[in-house]
């Protein structure tokens, strides 16, 4: 299983826990995120991942191969949806295998924090009003090229 | 003058009903060349932006070069 993808279809986790599994390992932590149906006060209907593939892959592979070396886990993963997704679908799925607990936790905590701030990845939320807008893109007061 | 290509995603492709385009730009810089954009396409306000050169960050500041593939990041929201 390659540290870091994308799936423009429906995730299988049974799959990816599969393949987390190790004989070294006491402990298996997973993070699964869903898709809910309000944000912001808002009604979601359902919702679109698009992502910028190329760089997003090197950057996910990024935060997983330094979530290994940081937390001293034995497997971690993460795989994130594109495209079209309804509400109760898995958006994204991270799991980490470790000798113990704590680290895996750690770690796991880690990539999906990390994932949400850094992978190029926009969600378009179609609401229940009819309206519908990219999250965190929208409503904002200009543009800001500032580093950091 | 260099020939740049450029790629959108998201809010940007939705503005510009494009997915990418090239261009020929005097700009030095990313900076100047997402100016030149802004002002053709009037860009709705994004918040804080990062831009990516041959599939990868880098500064605003970063020269543009002949056959350099551009692309400017809006606020991402994965997970």
């Amino acid at each position: 299983m390659k540290p870091f993808a994308f799936s423009g279809d429906a995730l299988q986790p049974e799959l990816y826990r599969q393949a987390m599994q190790d004989v070294t390992c006491g402990g298996f932590v997973s993070f699964e995120g869903w898709v809910r149906n309000h944000n912001d006060g808002m009604e979601v209907r359902r919702l679109e991942y698009e992502a910028y593939e190329r760089l997003g892959n090197a950057e996910g592979t990024r935060i997983v191969n330094a979530a290994i070396t940081r937390f001293g886990v034995s497997r971690a993963a993460c795989i994130h949806r594109t495209g079209a997704l309804e509400l109760g679908d898995m958006a994204v799925w991270v799991g980490v295998s470790a000798a113990h607990r704590d680290e895996a936790f750690a770690a796991c905590r880690y990539i999906i924090d990390e994932v949400k701030q850094r992978v190029p990845i926009w969600k378009k939320e179609h609401y229940l009003n009819g309206d519908s807008g990219w999250v965190n893109c929208e409503r904002c007061a200009g543009h800001d090229l500032k580093a950091g | 003058m260099h020939e740049i290509q450029i790629e959108y995603f998201a809010l940007l492709r939705e503005h510009t009903g494009l997915k990418r385009e090239r261009v020929e730009t005097q700009a030095a810089t990313v900076e100047e060349l997402f100016a030149e954009l802004d002002a053709r396409y009037q860009f709705p306000p994004m918040g804080k932006l990062k831009v990516a050169v041959n599939d990868e960050f880098h500064a605003w500041q970063a020269p543009i070069k002949q056959g350099d593939s551009i692309v400017f990041i809006p606020p991402v929201a994965g997970g």
